[in-house]
C-alpha cells in the first residue's frame, strides 16, 4: 500500500513537472525567439494589470484552446480522429516513466529510486514509446480524410522511421560503453572519473553518438529544421483538420517530445542527475579537497542538476529551432540515410574496437 | 539578349559538415539573445536606458519618435487672448487639393485683423495630409505638428474636425462642452452663432 502511494507520488511529481515544463515551453518559445530577434514577445495577457513577462499567455492559450469549437470533418473517421491526439500525448507522456531524475532516497528501511518505473531495459521502453508516437501522427493524417493531411502524415512517418534507425544505432554506442540498458545504471556509470578528474559522461566517451543522437532526436520531434510533417507556413501538415484542444494536444505532444529528448540527452550523455565530483557523502574534488554534505542535500543537488541540464537542453533546442531554416525533404532523407546512419554505424564499430583494445574498461 | 548563367557556388567540405555552420548560426542568435537579455535585465533595474533592448515600440504606451517634419493631425494656432490666429483669408481652403477645408469668415473687431473664422472644419476622411494648407498660410495659423496619428472613428461624421478640436488638439469626440468664447458657429449646438467679443476685448476696445 505504501509502495503504491510512493509510486503515485512519483507519478504525480513527474507528471506535473513535465506538463508544467511543456506549458512553460510555449512561453519560452515565444519569449526566446522574440528576444533573439530583437523583439519583445507576447506580453499582453494580464490579471489585474500583472503581466508577469507574458507568463500568463500559456494560461490564456489553454483557456482559448478548451473553449474553441471542436470541428470534426463530416467525412472523417470520428473515433480515430478523436483518438489520434490522445495517442500522441499518451505515448509522449508515458515515456517519462523510465527517466531517472535523481538518486535513490532512503526512508527508514525503504529505498526509493527517483524514477517511476524501474525497468531493466528502460532504454528500449523509451524508444518503443517514442516510436509508437508515430501512430498518433499517421492516424491523424489518415482519419482526417484529407489528402493533404494524409500526405503530411506520410511525410512524418517516413521521417520519424528513417531517423529512429540512426537514433537507435547512435545509442548502441552508449549502451556498449556502460554495459547496460537500465537508465539508472547508465547514470550511475557516468559518476566514475577518468584519470581522476574527468567525469565519465556520455559526451566524453561518445561525442559522435551525441551529435548523431541530438540531430536524429530533433528530427523525431518534428520541429524546425525538420518540420516537413507540419510545415507551419508552406506545407499543409497532418493536423490540418484539427481545431481547439485536439490541435493543442499535438502541440503539447511536440513539446513533450522535445522535453523527452532533452531528458534523454541529459541522461545518456550529460550524466543525468550526476554532479561532477559529488558522491553520496559530499564533494571530493580532484585536488584532494572534500566538502561533506548531508545525504538529502546530495539527493536534492542531483534533482536540481538533472532539471538544470534538461532546461539548458530545452533552451538549446529552442535556439536551434529558431536559428536554422527548414531542410528540403530530399535533403532530410539524404542526411538521415547517407549521413547519420553510416556515421552511427561507424561509431558503433569504433566503439567496439576501442572496447576490445582497452578490454579492462575505462 | 545576353544570357548570364548563374551557377550555385559549390559548398566547401567545411560547409558540408553542417555542424560548423550551425554553430556559427547559433553564435549569432545566442549573441543577440544574451545581449538583449542583459539589456532587459539592466532596464528592469533602471540602467542603460539609452540602449534599446528590442526594436519593438509598445505602441499605445510608447510612440515611435516622429521626424520634426512629420505631418500629423492639424491644429489652429491660438492668440494669447484665446482666439484663432487665422484671418479667414481662404488660402488654405483654396489650395487644398482634397477640398477638405471649410471656412466661414466673420468680421473681426480689430480693423487690423479684418477677418477671423466663424467656422473652420477639416474633414479628415478626405484630407490627404499633403501639408499645402500649412505651407500656404501667411499667418502661421494652421500647423500639422500635433503628433496625433490615431485618427480613427466609427463614422464619417466623426472624422470631421471643427474649430473646437482644431484649436485644442487634446479634445476627443464626443466633445464635452463648448470652450470657445468668441462668436463662432458652434457645431456642438447645431451650427448656431454663439459667444461675443465683449469678454475678450470689451473694455480696451471702448477706450480706443
Amino acid at each position: 500500500m505504501i509502495d503504491l502511494g510512493i509510486k503515485v507520488g512519483l507519478v504525480i511529481f513527474v507528471f506535473f513537472g513535465v506538463l508544467n515544463l511543456a506549458a512553460v515551453h510555449t512561453w519560452l518559445e515565444r519569449k526566446q525567439s522574440a528576444i533573439m530577434q530583437d523583439r519583445i514577445g507576447a506580453n499582453r495577457a494580464s490579471i489585474y494589470g500583472w503581466r508577469l513577462m507574458g507568463l500568463l499567455h500559456p494560461l490564456a492559450d489553454a483557456i482559448k484552446m478548451f473553449t474553441k469549437e471542436d470541428i470534426v470533418p463530416a467525412e472523417a473517421d470520428k473515433a480515430l480522429h478523436t483518438l489520434a491526439p490522445f495517442f500522441s500525448v499518451f505515448f509522449a507522456l508515458v515515456a517519462f516513466a523510465a527517466i531517472p531524475f535523481g538518486d535513490r532516497i532512503i526512508l527508514g528501511d525503504r529505498v526509493i529510486d527517483l524514477q517511476i518505473a524501474r525497468i531493466d531495459a528502460a532504454l528500449l521502453y523509451v524508444f518503443a514509446m517514442l516510436s509508437l508516437g508515430v501512430y498518433g501522427v499517421i492516424l491523424a493524417g489518415f482519419a482526417s480524410r484529407n489528402n493533404y493531411a494524409l500526405l503530411g502524415g506520410l511525410r512524418a512517418t517516413a521521417q520519424m522511421i528513417s531517423y529512429e534507425i540512426a537514433l537507435g544505432i547512435a545509442i548502441i554506442g552508449v549502451v556498449m560503453v556502460y554495459g547496460t540498458m537500465n537508465l539508472q545504471e547508465i547514470v550511475r556509470g557516468q559518476g566514475r572519473l577518468v584519470g581522476g578528474w574527468l567525469p565519465l559522461w556520455g559526451i566524453v566517451v561518445q561525442p559522435v553518438a551525441f551529435f548523431v543522437f541530438v540531430t536524429a532526436a530533433l528530427a523525431e520531434t518534428k520541429r524546425i529544421p525538420f518540420d516537413m510533417p507540419e510545415g507551419e507556413s508552406e506545407v499543409i501538415g497532418y493536423f490540418v483538420e484539427y481545431s481547439g484542444m485536439k490541435f493543442g494536444m499535438f502541440y503539447l505532444a511536440d513539446f513533450l517530445e522535445t522535453i523527452m529528448v532533452a531528458c534523454l540527452a541529459t541522461t545518456l550523455f550529460f550524466g543525468g542527475w550526476q554532479v561532477p565530483y559529488l558522491l553520496p557523502d559530499g564533494f571530493h574534488f580532484p585536488w584532494g579537497a572534500t566538502l561533506p554534505l548531508a545525504y538529502w542535500v546530495y539527493v536534492l543537488l542531483g534533482i536540481g542538476s538533472f532539471s538544470l541540464k534538461v532546461v539548458v537542453f530545452c533552451v538549446l533546442f529552442m535556439q536551434i529551432r529558431w536559428t536554422l531554416p527548414r531542410f528540403r525533404y530530399d535533403q532530410l532523407m539524404r542526411l538521415g540515410w547517407l549521413g547519420l546512419f553510416p556515421i552511427s554505424v561507424l561509431n558503433v564499430l569504433a566503439t567496439a574496437g576501442a572496447l576490445a583494445l582497452f578490454s579492462e574498461g575505462f | 539578349m545576353a544570357v548570364k548563367v548563374m551557377r550555385r557556388r559549390e559548398l566547401t567540405f567545411w560547409e558540408n559538415l553542417y555542424l560548423p555552420q550551425i554553430l556559427s548560426g547559433l553564435k549569432i542568435t545566442f549573441g543577440h539573445l544574451f545581449r538583449n537579455l542583459a539589456l532587459h535585465s539592466a532596464h528592469s533595474m533602471g540602467l542603460l536606458m539609452d540602449r534599446r533592448a528590442s526594436a519593438t515600440f509598445q505602441y499605445p504606451e510608447e510612440l515611435r519618435p516622429l521626424s520634426p517634419r512629420f505631418r500629423s493631425r492639424h491644429r489652429l494656432t491660438v492668440r494669447d487672448e484665446g482666439t484663432p490666429r487665422c484671418v479667414g483669408c481662404m488660402l488654405c481652403e483654396t489650395v487644398c487639393p482634397a477640398k477638405c477645408i471649410t471656412i466661414v469668415a466673420g468680421e473681426h473687431p480689430d480693423p487690423n485683423v479684418e477677418k477671423y473664422p466663424v467656422r473652420f472644419d477639416i474633414d479628415l476622411g478626405i484630407c490627404v495630409y499633403c501639408g499645402y494648407c500649412v505651407e500656404v498660410c501667411p499667418e502661421d495659423a494652421i500647423r500639422m505638428d500635433t503628433g496625433i496619428l490615431d485618427v480613427a472613428a466609427y463614422s464619417r461624421d466623426a472624422m470631421k474636425l471643427d474649430i473646437h478640436e482644431l484649436m485644442n488638439p487634446g479634445l476627443r469626440k464626443p466633445l464635452p462642452a463648448c470652450s470657445l468664447t468668441f462668436p463662432h458657429q458652434c457645431q456642438l449646438t447645431g451650427g448656431q452663432m454663439k459667444g461675443s467679443w465683449d469678454e475678450i476685448r470689451g473694455q480696451d476696445r471702448d477706450e480706443d
